[in-house]
């Protein structure tokens, strides 16, 4: 059991760094396409923009916010070995996540209740910068939302590393990357949240 | 690489104190978005959001504790969006 291969820690963060910018050019791909829409149909994006319940958005960000300082927290324990506490900090994280989507299955069911969804009746007849507004919504906050269920599976998976001890205090780079992911998870939010609920 | 920088443990303490100022960010945020700016609103979100990201970045993905190769990674991929997200807009804004 205990003889430790030779790990490269840098090389294992600088690999999971070089995919987070794949991921940050992914969203900010999105994030053109809604800067560019916005300018074309600024008067559709606002009427479609003020449908969203900014409370719900504003709840989701200060779970994610926590969301993340529990995985950063959890870094600190690892490095300096409080495995108990490891596992609570991940365990808190997940439950942050599971919050998210609870919101977000209430938001989408709320719009998808109301005739607003890609390709509806309602938005076909409506004008055509609300229906891209509701696209870019939908494809946006669900490729998010996949990264936060994603994120949540992979930290579920190091938790339970961490309790039979392959995470500890000499080798937590998989913790590491696990809450790199999950940071970009609430950074990506950061830029979500203003531009959707808030701006408009 | 320094082991040194790579060990950096960033206390409780130090991270709570950012989750707070992150609040206090997102409050700010809101309340700014409330009042009517015009297009200033958007300008004014999209900093605080900025420093936001930055406060993530720097603190909880411990960046401000990396070394140099990772930051001028981050930097590249920054500039990288920040040029196609300017080549763009200088297509749509004098099309």
């Amino acid at each position: 059991m205990n003889h430790q291969e030779p790990k490269d820690y840098f090389g294992a963060k600088l690999g999971m760094w070089l995919f987070l910018f794949t991921e940050l050019l992914l969203f900010g791909g999105l994030f053109l396409l809604y800067a560019v829409y916005l300018k074309r149909y600024p008067h559709e994006f606002a009427t479609a923009g003020r449908q969203l319940d900014w409370t719900l958005g504003a709840t989701n960000t200060v779970i994610l916010l926590t969301s993340s300082l529990l995985a950063a927290m959890a870094v600190t324990a690892a490095q300096r070995g409080e495995t108990r506490r490891v596992v609570a900090l991940i365990g808190g994280t997940i439950l942050c996540a599971a919050g998210f989507m609870v919101i977000k299955y209430f938001e989408w069911s709320a719009k998808i209740g109301h005739g607003i969804y890609p390709g509806s009746e309602q938005l076909k007849s409506g004008p055509p910068g609300e229906s891209v507004f509701f696209s870019l919504y939908y494809i946006t906050t669900g490729i998010h939302g996949l990264h936060v269920v994603i994120g949540a599976l992979l930290l579920a998976w190091i938790a339970l590393k961490a309790r039979s001890g392959a995470v500890n205090a000499s080798d937590y780079i998989l913790l590491e990357n696990g809450a790199l992911y999950w940071h970009l998870v609430d950074l990506i939010w950061i830029f979500i949240f203003p531009l959707y609920y808030l701006v408009l | 690489m320094d082991r040194h920088e790579q060990h950096h443990i960033i206390g409780y303490r130090k991270l709570t104190g950012i989750w707070l100022v992150l609040l206090i960010l997102t409050a700010l945020t809101v309340a700014i978005t409330r009042v009517e700016l015009g297009g200033y609103k958007v300008i004014a979100a999209l900093t605080i959001a900025c420093a936001k990201a930055g406060l993530v970045i720097a603190f909880f993905m411990h960046m401000k504790y990396e070394g140099r190769l990772l930051r001028w990674l981050l930097f590249l991929a920054l500039v990288t969006l920040a040029i196609f997200i300017g080549l763009t807009f200088f297509d749509v804004l004098y099309r």
